[in-house]
């Protein structure tokens, strides 16, 4: 029989963080284990990206025009990066919303663990599985043709764009997991969060929509994210002369900042709210 | 806020393993506790008994540190939930309603992993893991996903997951809610195995016959705080000693003999049509049997069956609350 001494909770700072740091990596650990085990909803998470590339790239693609000339392939995959970015939302609610509904948190919660474990393990697994759906689309896009014709350090500029927005997005997801508390409550985000995915420069550039479509699809955050990315990647179809699309490095960083100064309260919020 | 300000000292509690006084928590305008007091001996069973939306839920969060109470004082193994919840969180297992336990870990993956959140070390998560699968019958499907398992199994594991620290006080909510008898006894030999290594249990339940067999005393509580509490045999004994039961040879003599029952005892009879039998409580249990067969007779009713008996927790709920208990109970 193992003997289990009652365990006292760390007092000092020093036993605090070293606590917090074990505990989010257990988190982040069974959160990578349940896709590890579950292959079929990640594979099912990259299978829209996936046809996407297939269907507009082959089969619309001889339609698409691309503005100031290029190929439609290597315009569009930085779209479906920026769009499978926005997706995670989904993932990361669907995540929170499993947990919360089956008495997983409330159980995490009555033990001792680091406060900040469930969520930081939560967005730790999140990130690390963006990095794969990345890893495998930038497969997908190198396959059908696309190049990232910068530099190293501008490949890794726009790949650190890319995780910044799934980052922020993540602070969203995870607000929306816990405002959810339902497994039913999931399957309309999908639907909500297609538009934001379509009403952007995914597969269109703005240029081409009509003028109050086009500032809309402008203003949206994962436009600016896949602007900024093809500058970066060297891609073609740059935007229009609006100051929106001028600046989109600049935006592609400060929509993530914004998005996170609003939900990460929140989403604190929220969960504190837990206990009311 | 009340919290801040009831600093008055709580009485002398080392002996008790849960103390609650006076707990409050109102959600909008309803009243989930209302002046809800609580003491749980170390080492014995506690059985919190109520109909659903009585509080009892809410009174198991509180204690497991997961929601904060609007007023009064909780503490757990000696330690105040509001203001020392990570002390708390450290000698308490929750079994909550809905099972907890992950269906694409294997089962022993899945003790591992919360052996693991409790700071234990891979190698000795896993001599835990071991352990706690042999004592709850668990090894041979140690490998094999929960998934498949029965509601009894996977009651068994989240136990197992429970008291993967022993810890001093362990809470379940509703642990056998909506599984069969089989798997209920199941799992109450689970329990009583805790039990019997010195765990003290919280338990609640609105099924009267899991109270009575599991708890060394239950508190009924009802619109959020406690009506009634006592051993299963005093609750019975305290409200109005035995019952009556009376059928008579005829269903057409039903209403006669209701009112010879309610002559002789003086209380108003409880009508079972179905059963064609009539319940009343009695004092001076001899006195009333012999009475009323003479009186049964001379009215000329015809009894087919007689008999005296202490009250079952059912009839104890229904006077305590006027309300009949959930009736899932098999």
């Amino acid at each position: 029989m193992t003997t289990l001494s009652v365990k006292q909770p760390p007092t000092d700072l020093a036993g605090r963080l070293s606590r917090a740091v074990l505990d989010s990596a257990t988190m982040t650990r069974r959160n990578l284990i349940y896709w590890l085990r579950s292959p079929d909803e990640v594979v099912g998470g990259l299978a829209f990206p996936i046809v996407s590339v297939l269907l507009f790239g082959f089969v619309f693609g001889s339609a698409m025009t691309v503005p100031g000339g290029g190929d439609y392939r290597e315009f569009l995959m930085p779209g479906l990066f920026g769009m499978t970015m926005v997706f995670g939302l989904v993932v990361t609610a669907t995540a929170m919303v499993s947990d919360t509904s089956r008495g997983v948190t409330d159980r995490f919660r009555s033990m001792p663990i680091a406060p900040s474990a469930v969520v930081a393990g939560r967005s730790l697994a999140d990130m690390i599985r963006a990095c794969a759906d990345l890893a495998a689309l930038i497969g997908c896009g190198l396959l059908v043709g696309w190049r990232a014709r910068g530099g190293v350090l501008e490949f890794a500029a726009a790949l650190g764009l890319l995780l910044l927005l799934r980052f922020a997005l993540i602070w969203v997801g995870i607000y929306i997991g816990l405002l959810l508390r339902s497994q039913e409550g999931v399957s309309v985000l999908f639907p909500m969060v297609l538009p934001f995915a379509m009403i952007a420069n995914t597969f269109v550039s703005p240029t081409m929509m009509p003028n109050w479509l086009g500032f809309i699809a402008d203003l949206n955050p994962m436009s600016a994210t896949v602007a900024a990315i093809r500058e970066l990647f060297g891609n073609p179809g740059l935007g229009g002369e609006t100051w929106l699309a001028q600046n989109a490095i600049l935006l592609a960083a400060a929509w993530p900042l914004a998005i996170i100064a609003i939900f990460f309260p929140l989403s604190v919020h929220r969960y504190r709210h837990l206990s009311r | 806020m009340t919290l801040a300000t009831q600093h008055r000292p709580l009485r002398e509690s080392t002996d008790l393993a849960v103390r609650v006084e006076g707990l409050g928590k109102r959600y909008g305008d309803t009243a989930a506790l209302d002046g809800f007091d609580l003491a749980v001996p170390r080492g014995t069973v506690c059985g919190l008994l109520g109909p659903n939306g009585a509080g009892k839920s809410t009174a198991i969060r509180i204690l497991c540190t997961l929601l904060r109470p609007d007023s009064g004082r909780a503490e757990v193994d000696g330690f105040d939930v509001v203001r020392q919840p990570m002390h708390v969180r450290y000698r308490i297992g929750l079994v909550g309603q809905n099972s907890a336990v992950d269906e694409v870990l294997s089962t022993r993956a899945n003790l591992e992993m919360f052996g693991r959140l409790y700071h234990l070390s891979p190698r000795a998560a896993r001599r835990r893991a071991d352990e706690l699968l042999a004592q709850f019958a668990l090894t041979e499907h140690a490998d094999q996903s929960p998934r498949k398992f029965s509601g009894g199994m996977r009651r068994r594991l989240d136990l197992a997951a429970g008291i993967i620290m022993s810890p001093p006080v362990l809470f379940l909510d509703e642990p056998t809610a909506a599984l069969d008898p089989v798997h209920r006894s199941d799992v109450w030999a689970g329990v009583r195995s805790l039990v019997a290594q010195g765990t003290t249990v919280l338990l609640t339940t609105h099924y009267l016959d899991e109270a009575d067999q599991l708890a060394d005393h239950i508190s009924v509580i009802d619109h959020g705080r406690v009506i009634a509490e006592g051993t299963p045999d005093e609750l019975k004994t305290a409200l109005g000693g035995d019952q009556l039961d009376i059928v008579p040879a005829e269903s057409a003599d039903l209403g006669a003999a209701r009112d010879v029952l309610a002559r002789v005892t003086g209380t108003e009879p409880q009508v079972h049509e179905a059963a064609r039998r009539l319940t009343v409580p009695v004092r001076n249990r001899v006195n009333a049997l012999t009475e009323t067969l003479r009186e049964m007779e001379s009215a000329g009713l015809a009894v087919h069956d007689v008999a005296l008996r202490r009250p079952t927790l059912d009839e104890v709920f229904v006077r305590l609350t006027g309300n009949a208990p959930s009736h899932e109970s098999p």
